[in-house]
Formats: C-alpha cells, structure tokens, sequence
C-alpha cells in the first residue's frame, strides 16, 4: 500500500497547480471583481507554495510501500 | 443573501477533492478484508499518521467554523481551548492514560470499561456515547449545510440531505483506514486552505499588534480579565477555565472521547500509541494561529464601518459561523475560493467520518455484539459496521436541524460533552488509578453525573433555575455555564463512586491485571533513553504550553 503521504503530494500538487495557473491567467487578464488585496496576486504565490510542497512529497515517497 | 460565484476553476477544484477523496476510498477497499481492518485500521499506523488522524479527527468543521465564530462572540478566551483546555489532557493520555488502553487490546473505550468494571457500565457509556456521536456528527452536517448555503445560496433542507447522501456513500467504503487517510488529507488542505485568511487579514490591518489594537481589551487577552467575568467576552472566572474547561470538560474529551482515542488505538505498538496524542499536542496548540486569528481579524474589521465587513443574519440574529467564510469571500479570488471551500467541505466530511466510524465501533462491538447477537461472525460484524455507518447518518441528518437551533455551534458542542465526557472522566481516572473502585460504584457514580448534568442543562436553558447557582456568578454566558455544569457533573460523579465503593463488591485483584496502575508495571515498562519517551516529548509540549500562555497573558 502506498504511504498516506505520497497521496497527500498528490493532491497538493494538482491543486496548487490549478490555483497556480489560475493565478497566472488572472495577473494577465485581471478579472473585473477584485477581491481585498488582490494586487499582492495570492494565488498566484500560495499556488506555487503548495506545488512545492507537494512536490517535496512526491519526490520523498514514491518508491515507499507500507504494509 | 449574497452569495460567492464560483468559478470554473474553483468547480474543478472541489470535484478534484471529491473524486480524489473517493478513488482512495476504493483504493483502500481492497485492503480492508476483515473487522479488524474496518474498526481498528489493522494496528498498522506510525506515531505520525496515528498523530496527525488524532488532531484531525477533532479538527473538522466545528473547529473551523465554530471556533472562528466564537472567537469573534468571545474573543481571545477562545484560545483556552486549544491550550489549558487541550495539552495537558493530551500529554496525560499519552503519558499515563494509554498504556491501560492499548495494553488491553480492546476496540474501543466501552470495551475497557467491560473490562475494568462490568458489563452494565460498558452499555450505559456506549449508548450515551452512540448519542452524542450521532448529535455532534449533525453539527458537522449543519456547518456542511452552512458552507453550501453561504457560498453557493443552496437551500437548508437540500445542503443537509446532499451532504448527507455524500459522506454515507465515501464512508461506508473500507471504515477508519480511509476515515485516518481523509483526515491526514484535511489536515494539510486546512493549513493551506485557511491560514492563508489570516494572513491576508493581518497584511490588511497592518500587522498583529494592530489587529489587537483594534478589538476592545476584554476580547484580546487570555488571562489579566479573568479574575472578573464582566470584564471578559466569555463572562467566565479563571476557575470556571481552569476547573471546566482545563480540567473537566478536556480530560473528559481528550481522554476518553472514543472518537479521538480510537486514532491511537490503530497505532501499530503501544510507544507509537502513547505518542498519538503527544505528537499531536504540538499541531494543536498551532491550529489558534488559524482559527483565532481569523476570528479576531473577522472582529476587528467589524469594529470599523469602513471595512464594509459583517457577519451574516439569520433570522434577525447574528451567525456568528459564518465569520470564517464571509473572509474568504473577502479575499480569496478564484482558484483559492475553489481551495478554501474544500478545505471546509474536507473538515466537515472528515468530521463526520470521524464521528461515524467511531459510532459504528461502539455500536458493532458494545452494543450489537454484546447484547443481539454474541456469535456473530467476522464477515457479519463486518457487514454490521457497514450498515451501522449508514443508519448513523440517517440519523445526523435529525440532529442536524437540532444544532441549527443554537446560536453558535461550539455552545451546542460543550453542552453535549459536558453530558457525557464529563462524568466519564471520572469513571476513567478512578477505575485506572484506584484498585478498590467497584464496578456498582462506577456505574451508578456515573449515572448520577450523567443525570445531573442533563438536568442542570435543562434547568438553566428553561430558567428553573437562577445560572448563577451552579456558576457562582452574577455574570455568565452559556459558554460559562457549560464549564461549570461539566465541573459539578465530573465533581457528583467522582464523589459517588467513591462512598458508593466504600460498601459494595470489588473485583478480584487478578481480573484487573493490565487495566489498573500498580498491576501494570509489566505491560508498560520500556527500554529507551528518557529522550525518547513520551514522557519528554510530553514535558516540551507542557513548557510551550506554559510559554504561550505567558506571552498572549
């Protein structure tokens, strides 16, 4: 069985990459509606924080097993 | 009502969680073969992954929700619940507590009660612990409902039976190893879910000392207001705290809430199950940085009209829950809305897996098996705890319009422990440290805290009674009257158990080896440097305690 953490990578990985690119989109094309403190682009930098985070533990877990 | 647009982006985010969320859940069918599996997890867990399930199991959307909202009705006081009101019931679990349970190989706290005293006390704690699983699991269905009704406008009746039909569909797919993985899951989904919120909140107002700035002072202190309930939000003496809340109402719940203790119970030897709830500790006194902080900055934008921030209304009053999702419609564009709805959506299917798993345990084991259906088989059991899953659900969905009736769910929630965590704790504490405690003794001491705790409750909430009585104050809130209903039920219970022990039959000492202190020493003695033992880990834990408590004085 694969150890909790390499799903816990995973799923950080898919999500911040979501919020990551549609942090990008948004700092091209700003939406109409802006939030509270939008120009600090929190999605763009928060996404890239989880890609890492995920990424580190992918990278840290994905030949592990647990019985 | 306005309600947040979500996006397309946002909308593949929560469908990415759920399914996500659910290929686990299949994933880890074929791994859950037998009862063993589906109630205990297999004893195959780490310290951490036992550790990290502990926390989370606690850390569904009561806290998210409830605390935050609190925070914003009480202020900085809430924090007592993560600190005095956690960490040293944890460290003493760990420390002292777990090897009486994990030595004695039984599937839940009922069970050692069986154990230790008898039968009739191991029945009554099950079915009054069946209850209340089954009444906080229809909190986590309200404040599911709550999150749909905020963000997405959804109707009450339709979020409730939605919500409902989703999380029995996930849990009744392989019991508590995917309620333990969907927890660990939750537990980082919330970290980078909210924290964010406070973040952002304090980068708005200009910095910590500035959001404290703004609250009035009987909001932002822990302890300096405490000698004087008029002069703090939660109208509660520092005996109140340290007696209800640091004693009573925290050991009752972290060391005897099946729920949290059925975490450890799946840790694969008794050092890593004495860790669970240590390891745990140092998360927990962190979780304020989310919730707390939320809550005060929620406060301080309120306190200025410019901010054009408030809370919702409901019915002409204030929902004080809605304080952690109107700061995310405030600051999270897309993408982070789709992440801070599922990080709520997440606490609260983890919560109720939590709860449910836990119910069908109790029910399975102490209940079904104990008085239905004594030869049931493996497979049956197993089949039982499917269908015990389902039932429970069913059931939340009534307790879920009960808890819509309070104004905060957190009142609901300590009215509820303070039933039946707090008079067990006294069973707890006496059964495993006093060899002459009888089985009589314990469960009519129990009965009588029980009893008067739900008597108390209903005397306030009807006003039979002056509040004043049982919290020997003029001043007071339901959040004090909590504290002291569970410190006057915990007294009642510990007292009776005692005088009644005094003149009824006791166990043999050899049927109580492994189960009392001094007929132990055996099962609990290790060979490891004082380093490594819970015991150290556990004294840290009780010195950042101390340190926090010092600083936000």
């Amino acid at each position: 069985m694969k150890p909790i953490w390499y799903f816990v990578g995973l799923l950080l990985l898919g999500t911040g990459s979501l919020i990551a690119l549609s942090g990008l989109h948004a700092l091209f094309f700003p939406p109409e509606e802006q939030k509270v403190l939008s120009s600090l682009h929190p999605d763009l930098w928060w996404g890239l924080v989880m890609v890492s985070a995920g990424l580190i533990f992918l990278l840290f877990n994905r030949k592990k097993k647990v019985v | 009502m306005v309600t947040i647009g979500l996006s397309l982006v946002d909308w593949i985010i929560i469908v990415f969680y759920f399914a996500f969320i659910l290929s686990i859940g299949y994933y880890l069918k074929r791994f859950t073969k037998s009862q063993e599996d589906f109630f205990i997890a297999g004893r195959k867990n780490s310290a951490w992954v036992a550790g990290l399930a502990f926390l989370s199991a606690n850390l569904g959307a009561l806290e998210l929700l409830g605390m935050t909202g609190n925070t914003f009705k009480y202020g900085m006081y809430v924090a007592h619940f993560y600190w005095i009101g956690a960490i040293p019931a944890m460290v003493f679990l760990g420390v002292y507590m777990m090897p009486f349970y994990y030595s004695s190989r039984i599937h839940s706290v009922p069970g050692y009660l069986k154990l230790r005293f008898d039968e009739k006390t191991r029945t009554l704690n099950a079915i009054g612990f069946a209850v209340m699983t089954l009444l906080v699991s229809g909190i986590n269905l309200y404040a599911m409902a709550l999150v749909l009704h905020t963000f997405l406008g959804w109707d009450w009746n339709i979020s409730m039976w939605v919500s409902a039909a989703t999380v029995g569909v996930y849990v009744t797919m392989s019991g508590l190893l995917s309620a333990i993985f969907t927890e660990i899951i939750q537990f980082f989904l919330i970290w980078f879910g909210l924290f964010l919120v406070s973040i952002l909140g304090i980068v708005e107002i200009g910095g910590v000392n500035e959001v404290f700035a703004r609250i009035p002072e009987s909001f932002n202190t822990l302890w300096s207001t405490s000698g004087d309930p008029s002069q703090n939000g939660m109208a509660v003496t520092w005996a109140g705290i340290v007696l209800g809340l640091g004693f009573v109402l925290s050991f009752g719940y972290w060391t005897t809430d099946f729920l949290v203790v059925q975490r450890a119970f799946s840790a694969k030897d008794l050092r890593s199950a004495r860790m669970t709830p240590i390891i745990a500790s140092f998360f927990k006194m962190a979780v304020p940085f989310i919730v707390i902080m939320a809550g005060l900055v929620a406060l301080a934008l309120a306190q200025d009209p410019k901010s054009g921030f408030a809370l919702l209304q409901d019915g002409g009053q204030v929902n004080y829950d809605s304080a952690l999702p109107m700061l995310i419609q405030r600051y999270y564009p897309t993408g982070l809305v789709g992440l801070g709805i599922t990080a709520l959506l997440a606490g609260f299917m983890a919560g109720q897996a939590g709860n449910v798993s836990a119910f069908n345990t109790v029910w399975t084991y102490d209940i079904y098996r104990s008085h239905i259906n004594k030869k049931a088989s493996d497979a049956h059991l197993l089949w039982m705890g499917r269908v015990a899953t389902v039932a429970g659900i069913i059931i939340s969905v009534g307790t879920a319009y009960w808890a819509k009736s309070f104004p905060s769910i957190m009142d609901y929630m300590q009215a509820i422990f303070s039933w039946v965590n707090a008079p067990l704790f006294a069973t707890m504490l006496l059964g495993m440290f006093v060899i002459w405690i009888t089985p009589n003794g314990a469960f009519w001491g129990l009965v009588a805290g029980m009893g008067s705790s739900f008597v108390l409750f209903l005397a306030v909430k009807f006003q039979w009674i002056d509040p004043a009585l049982i919290t020997m104050s003029s001043v007071g809130s339901d959040m004090a009257a909590n504290f002291w209903r569970a410190w006057w039920a915990w007294l009642i219970c510990f007292v009776l158990t005692i005088v009644i022990s005094l003149f009824t039959k006791k166990k043999p000492k050899e049927e109580l080896v492994g189960l009392v202190k001094g007929l132990t020493e055996t099962t609990v003695k290790e060979h490891v440097p004082f380093v490594k033992t819970p015991a150290f880990y556990g004294i840290i834990a009780l010195i950042i305690l101390v340190v926090l408590n010092v600083y936000f004085w």
